[in-house]
Formats: structure tokens, C-alpha cells, sequence
């Protein structure tokens, strides 16, 4: 059977993952340290793992309510409104989603028509063009440049500004640079949405993963943009429960009204283990993710030292746990560089090209790993470096 | 109150060099060295050991938790006898504790008959211990905060999103 007849043509275009190129040539080996990661080395903390098992022991297996169980919705909206200084009706105005991904595809798919332009900076997380694809909207991107720290800047959102776009997404931690963002390049963003009348989904999933600056500030809580944004956010990194997939989004009540009728659809809702486990994350969690940050920022400062001095430009990411050095002036492209190390020294890391055209010439390392790994990766690092000088 | 950020790493692991503790802490290499001496000289520091999971390693020493009720005294209270009983080499660790007896004193030995002749000889013995009463350990689950089994192992995909 010629199943290229079968998928469907915006299916058939989504191009392989570069990340899933890179996993087959890493896979298999086993004396490989990776830095390749995109989630936490932490355990989910015990407590919120009991939790969970606790949930399960009382016989909890039934669905929820479509939108979450509310007492879940309710510690979300105090916690939000805590955190990201924005107050949503967690009755109406909050959806408990699986991870922030599933949320990213509902967001889009709930206010996207045909031919929509959605414009998003790179290099991004893999997942955002692909979601705009399937949701028959034109992927449009902006570049984001080292020189920048990989934020974003107004005058070049504007550039590829069109009638047609639509949304704005934005991902500040970014992965996979790190990058946070001002408050006054958030400002001027803002401005330019109200303008051009763009809706605006910010995925804010490694908000509590900053390191040096003041607050992480969200562009929800901006003013006149509450009314027009749609604020992703979720457990994954913050409390190291990747696997529990659970996430949440925020918006105005007919946005979260119309998300939730794909969701109830095609998700129903959220595991309702997970959920119970986000009840205690968010009760009684907020001394494990400060210990967890802590030791993220001591890795990242080791990281971001020992790159340098090799001569692997990088700047010093914000947040999140990636760091995103320059490789392209060696003479190798990122993949090269990626695979060659691979080869010589069994250190994975990302090419940056995964992420995005602009990513090239970079590679991304993760520091969620431990202290000893990652002093092993840097010293093989160094001495690969120095064979390509 | 937290405690200093060098003393935290130190208790998580006390093998890191004074270079990787001076790097974590964005300090000078000296002034994390000077530091470190200065708690070791005035008792901050008492000393860095190696937790060790005994079982796996083949000693069958054993180990008693050792409850013991004592007359108080006048003046002092329950110390001058509480370090009388610590100073022990037999004696790990020696807490004064509240409820239903005085001392939590935990004793090491080669065997069972040797913590039974310390405790029978030596503690009961002593002036001022009114009772003892000896629970032998069975098995150990968390030492110092290490669980004594092994997690399972990391399942992470090596590259992901």
C-alpha cells in the first residue's frame, strides 16, 4: 500500500525532528554523557510522588471535570496570580491541560484559521512551528541573535508583521538558549500586539528557573495585554515532573472556553494521578524547586566558565537550564561539531540547528546533570576543541 | 536559619575539592580553604566522613538503640552523666531526648555479646542510670539521609526536546 497517499499533505510536510536525528546516533551507545537532555536530573520530589501514590491507594481513578479538578484550578490561579502578578477565575479561566505542549496545540487550534500568520523567534523549542502547521496556520519566524542574549526585540518582531499574523508566541526562559527578556523589549512587544491587534501565547514553563535578575516578569501582566494573551505554564520543570505531564493555560473566559472544547474531546482531561500530584506540588512544593534552582545555578555558573575559557563563546543564559555556545567559527557546522564530538569524546549535545535555521552554528548543553558529568563533559570538551584549533 | 552555602556542600559532599567548592560559590580558591580551617579550628567543622552501606560492604558488626533513664542532678541536669556515657569509644552517637526516657544512646560492636557486656558492665552500671532498655538494629533503610536502596536506574532518553 502507498501509505504517502494516505497522510495527509500538512502531515507529510512536517519535517523530521532534528532532535530525533540526533537521538538514533546517541541511542545505543552506552558510555555516553549527555547534555542532550531537555528536563530536570531531579527525581520528582517524594512528597509529590506520594501524593500521587496516595491518590491512587484511595481508589482516585475516575476522570475530572473537563477543565481539572478545581481545587487543583483554584491553587493554580492563587499560585499564578502569586507568581506572575495576573488574577484569573480559576471556575472559568483556568484549563488543566496535558503539559504545555497539549496546551501550545489548543491555544492555536482555538484561535487559528486557515492561512493565519503566527510569528515566533528562533531558535525555539521544537514543537512550535510543527503545532502551527497542523493547525493550518503559516509558521512565520524571527531570528534572535547572540548578540541579543536570544531575546527578542520589537524592532524586529515588526519586520514580519503582516495583516494576516495573528499570534505572537513567546517563550521567555527560551529553550534552547536560555534567554530571558527585559522589561522594556517586553514593553515595546507589548505595545506592538495592541497595535496590530496579535493575540499572544507565552509558554512561561521555565519561568521559575531565572537566576540573576529581578522577577520573571510575564507579559500578561502587562497592562491592556491580560484581555489578549494566553499564558501556558505547567509542573514539568520547576518541580521535575516531566513525566507526570501536566500543565495548565490562563486566558480570558471564551478562549478558554473554546480550548476547552477540543480538549474535552480529544484529551477529556488531565490524568487525574497527575492532578493530584499538582495539588501537593503546589501546596507544599516551593522549598524543593529552591533547592533545585539553586543547584541549577551553580551548574550553569561552572558551564558557562568552563565554555568560555575552552573558546566556546556563550552568553550567559538567564534561565531554564541550557546554555548555548557558539561552535560555527571552528570551521564545523553545529551538526558536525555535534556528531564529531559524539565520535571522539561520547559527550552528547544538541546541534542548535534542531531548534532552527538561526540556531546554526551553536550547540545546545544541557546543565541539568550532575556536578561529576559535567565536569567530565567539559574536560573531554576542552580537549576536542583544542584538536580543531 | 540556613546554613552557609560552603557548609551545605560540604554536607552533601564533603570530596569536593577546594577549586570545584570555589568555583560553585564563585569565591577564591584561598579564601574557601581559609574558611574551611577556620570551622575546623573552632568546632563548626567536627569532620568529614563516608556514609557507607555496612551490609553491602560485608561488616557484620551489629548496632543497639539504647534507651536509658537517669537521675538528674542538682546543677547539672542530665549532662555530667550523658557525657560520661558518650565519651565511650562503644558510644556513636548519644542524644538527650524527650518522653519516655532520658538518653537515645546508640552503641557499636563486633557482635551481640560485646554491646550486651558494654551495656550490662559499663552503662547500667554507672551511677545515676536507673534502666536500660536495648533494641538490636535489624536492618538499615536511611543513614544520615542516604536511602540504603539503590533508586532505580535513570530513565531519562539521553537526547530530548
Amino acid at each position: 500500500m502507498d501509505y504517502s497517499t494516505v497522510i495527509a499533505d500538512q502531515v507529510a510536510a512536517i519535517p523530521r525532528s532534528g532532535i530525533r536525528d540526533f537521538f538514533e546516533l546517541v541511542q545505543g551507545r552506552d558510555d555516553v554523557i549527555s547534555l542532550g537532555v531537555g528536563e530536570p536530573d531531579f527525581r520528582t520530589p517524594w512528597n509529590i510522588r506520594e501524593a500521587a501514590i496516595y491518590s491512587l491507594e484511595r481508589g482516585q481513578t475516575s476522570y475530572t471535570s473537563n477543565l481539572g479538578l478545581l481545587q487543583l484550578r483554584k491553587l493554580i490561579a492563587e499560585y499564578v496570580e502569586g507568581f506572575f502578578n495576573v488574577s484569573y477565575a480559576a471556575e472559568r479561566e483556568v484549563l488543566v491541560t496535558v503539559g504545555v505542549s497539549e496546551a501550545i496545540d489548543l491555544a492555536l487550534r482555538a484561535m487559528l484559521n486557515p492561512g493565519d500568520e503566527v510569528i515566533y523567534h528562533e531558535p525555539c523549542y521544537v514543537s512550535y512551528s510543527p503545532s502551527i502547521a497542523m493547525a493550518y496556520g503559516k509558521a512565520v519566524s524571527v531570528s534572535t541573535h547572540k548578540d541579543d542574549g536570544f531575546s527578542l526585540k520589537a524592532s524586529e518582531l515588526e519586520k514580519v508583521i503582516t495583516p494576516k499574523s495573528r499570534v505572537l508566541m513567546l517563550n521567555f526562559p527560551t529553550n534552547p538558549t536560555g534567554a530571558t527578556i527585559e522589561r522594556e523589549d517586553l514593553e515595546e512587544i507589548a505595545e506592538l500586539c495592541q497595535k496590530h491587534d496579535l493575540m499572544v501565547i507565552t509558554d512561561e514553563i521555565y519561568s521559575e528557573l531565572r537566576y540573576d535578575d529581578p522577577e520573571h516578569l510575564s507579559i500578561a501582566s502587562l497592562p491592556g495585554m491580560k484581555e489578549r494573551t494566553v499564558l501556558l505554564h505547567g509542573f514539568s520543570k520547576a518541580f521535575a515532573m516531566t513525566g507526570f505531564r501536566l500543565g495548565y493555560a490562563c486566558a480570558p473566559q471564551p478562549l478558554i472556553e473554546a480550548m476547552m472544547k477540543i480538549h474535552q474531546y480529544s484529551m477529556l482531561c488531565a490524568p487525574i494521578t497527575s492532578q493530584a500530584a499538582g495539588i501537593e506540588a503546589l501546596q507544599n512544593g516551593a522549598e524543593a524547586v529552591a533547592e533545585m534552582k539553586q543547584s541549577y545555578h551553580q551548574r550553569r555558573d561552572y558551564m558557562v566558565k568552563r565554555l568560555n575559557a575552552m573558546g566556546l563563546p556563550c552568553h550567559t543564559p538567564g534561565g531554564a537550564f541550557y546554555v548555548f555556545p557558539e561552535v560555527g567559527h571552528l570551521g564545523l557546522t553545529s551538526k558536525e561539531f555535534a556528531m564529531q564530538l559524539l565520535e571522539a569524546t561520547s559527550v552528547a549535545a544538541v546541534p542548535g540547528d534542531a531548534f532552527g535555521a538561526c540556531g546554526e552554528g551553536f550547540l545546545r548543553c544541557c546543565y541539568a546533570t550532575s556536578m561529576a558529568e559535567i565536569v567530565t563533559a567539559m574536560d573531554r570538551m576542552e580537549q576536542f576543541v583544542e584538536t580543531l584549533k | 536559619m540556613a546554613i552557609d552555602p560552603l557548609l551545605e556542600l560540604l554536607a552533601q559532599n564533603a570530596r569536593f575539592s577546594h577549586q570545584e567548592l570555589a568555583e560553585l560559590l564563585k569565591k577564591d580558591e584561598q579564601e574557601v580553604a581559609n574558611q574551611m580551617a577556620d570551622w575546623q579550628k573552632d568546632g563548626t567543622i567536627l569532620g568529614y566522613h563516608t556514609v557507607i552501606n555496612r551490609e553491602q560492604a560485608g561488616d557484620d558488626r551489629v548496632a543497639a538503640f539504647i534507651e536509658v533513664k537517669l537521675t538528674p542532678e542538682r546543677g547539672g541536669g542530665f549532662d555530667r552523666l550523658a557525657m560520661r556515657i558518650a565519651r565511650f569509644d562503644q558510644v556513636s552517637s548519644c542524644f538527650l531526648a524527650s518522653g519516655g526516657y532520658d538518653l537515645m544512646v546508640v552503641v557499636k560492636g563486633p557482635s551481640l555479646m560485646e554491646v550486651a557486656r558494654f551495656v550490662s558492665e559499663k552503662l547500667s552500671t554507672i551511677d545515676g542510670v536507673l534502666s536500660t532498655a536495648t533494641h538490636f538494629r535489624l536492618k538499615t533503610y536511611k543513614e544520615n539521609g542516604f536511602i540504603f536502596e539503590q533508586d532505580e536506574p535513570e530513565g531519562r532518553l539521553v537526547v530530548s526536546p
